[in-house]
């Protein structure tokens, strides 16, 4: 097996264009299927606004389709991209860019889906409130995507930036580490910020007009879900930006894929658990509108213990990046 | 590339440092999240009793992250220690 290096690099491409094209459709087709699932459920039960309901839908899916558009995107540039052939490296790079993209598009196309779904349950049970489910809807799922778009980002960088000067071993790991600590730290936060948002929506739909209070709350909650793909984000800039010395040994390598592991992994749970939390608060602040401020406390309280773990995980990722 | 067997446990203990800290980091932190969520809803319920709800809330998720610092430990271990 002795192929020069443009055939590796080739082998990249195409495997991480597989890798970014195949996960990068799971999420946005599963959170599609959700808010269609819920607007055949809002029709039944109010067919005289299956015109308000369908048209809400398809907005709500458009949202949750940009994910696997990015995906898409991403895809087709590795495909036909004619980068320059620098080594083996730009194939390590490529192959990250699929990582980044295919991981990072899985939550936020699902999260997505529940803040479209959940606005047209509410359209159906509480028509007066329409214009302000969808603009709730679209503010909460805009937030659900910023995890697919930083993922987007690395893998743009990854494809983009010149790592010729950086010598293979071991920055090619620290290349693959990056895209898996984006990709995969985003899943957690793409899917609790969609809890968040379909739990606005239901809690607006309830109680019209405790929208100021549900909407903040949301925001509030969602932001907090989302510092996982921010610690995730953070990693792979070191992993990308820091030079590393070359080194022929094994450890040097899998200490900084350890790094992206650890980071990408460690964020999909508090992303999560942030979202369960937001979602806890956002639907009992809507019941209880007097309660808010200790509804928003707990909620904070509670997403700082969930956080508590991606931090470790960055702890460990930073200590594998550059103590060890 | 001639690999020495020092190096190569080496390697195995930074990945595995990796997967052991990425991987126990999931379960505690959804764990902690659905503590959080029927807090706010117990809240949202019974408000009065908010002080006690919330020491209820942060017993039970201090019982759940013990996995996650178990999994700490065994990433710091594989790091340092072994």
């Amino acid at each position: 097996m002795d192929f020069d290096y443009q055939t590796w690099i080739k082998v990249a491409a195409y495997s991480g264009g597989g890798i970014a094209m195949g996960l990068g459709a799971i999420g946005a087709a599963v959170g599609e299927g959700y808010t269609a699932a819920e607007a055949n459920l809002a029709v039944s039960r109010n067919p005289q606004l299956s015109g308000d309901i369908f048209k809400n839908m398809l907005v709500g899916q458009a949202v949750a389709e940009s994910a696997s558009i990015f995906a898409l995107v991403i895809a087709i540039l590795l495909l036909f991209m004619e980068g320059p052939a620098t080594g083996l490296l730009r194939g390590a790079a490529l192959f990250g860019a699929g990582l980044s993209m295919g991981f990072g598009a899985l939550g936020s196309g699902i999260g997505s889906g529940f803040a479209g779904g959940q606005a047209c349950a509410g359209i159906a049970r509480q028509p007066a409130a329409t214009s302000r489910l969808t603009t709730n809807m679209l503010i909460g799922s805009a937030v659900c995507q910023t995890p697919a778009i930083f993922s987007m980002v690395v893998a743009l960088m990854l494809m983009f930036m010149d790592f010729s000067k950086d010598p293979l071993l071991p920055t090619w790991a620290a290349l693959v580490g990056a895209g898996l600590s984006t990709g995969l730290a985003a899943i957690g936060s793409g899917y609790g910020g969609g809890l968040a948002a379909g739990a606005s929506c239901e809690g607006i739909a309830r109680q019209p007009n405790s929208v100021t209070n549900v909407t903040t709350t949301m925001l509030v909650g969602q932001a907090v879900a989302q510092t996982p793909s921010i610690f995730g984000l953070l990693v792979s800039f070191i992993l990308m930006f820091k030079i590393f010395p070359e080194s022929a040994s094994l450890s040097a390598s899998m200490a900084l894929l350890g790094a992206g592991i650890s980071m990408g992994f460690g964020g999909i749970g508090p992303g999560i658990g942030n979202g369960m939390a937001a979602e806890g608060a956002v639907r009992w602040v809507a019941r209880n509108t007097e309660n808010a401020g200790d509804l928003m406390r707990t909620m904070l309280v509670g997403q700082a213990v969930s956080q508590s773990t991606a931090i470790y995980a960055m702890v460990i990722s930073l200590v594998l990046i550059f103590v060890l | 590339m001639a690999i020495e067997g020092a190096d190569l446990i080496k390697a195995a203990a930074f990945l595995g440092a990796g997967i052991s800290m990425g991987l126990g980091a999931i379960g505690p932190g959804v764990g902690e999240g659905m503590a959080a969520a029927k807090a706010c809803e117990a809240i949202g319920k019974n408000p009065k009793e908010a002080g006690l709800l919330t020491r209820t809330m942060l017993v039970g998720q201090a019982v759940s992250e013990s996995t996650g610092i178990y999994s700490l430990v065994i990433a710091l271990l594989l790091l340092f220690v072994v």
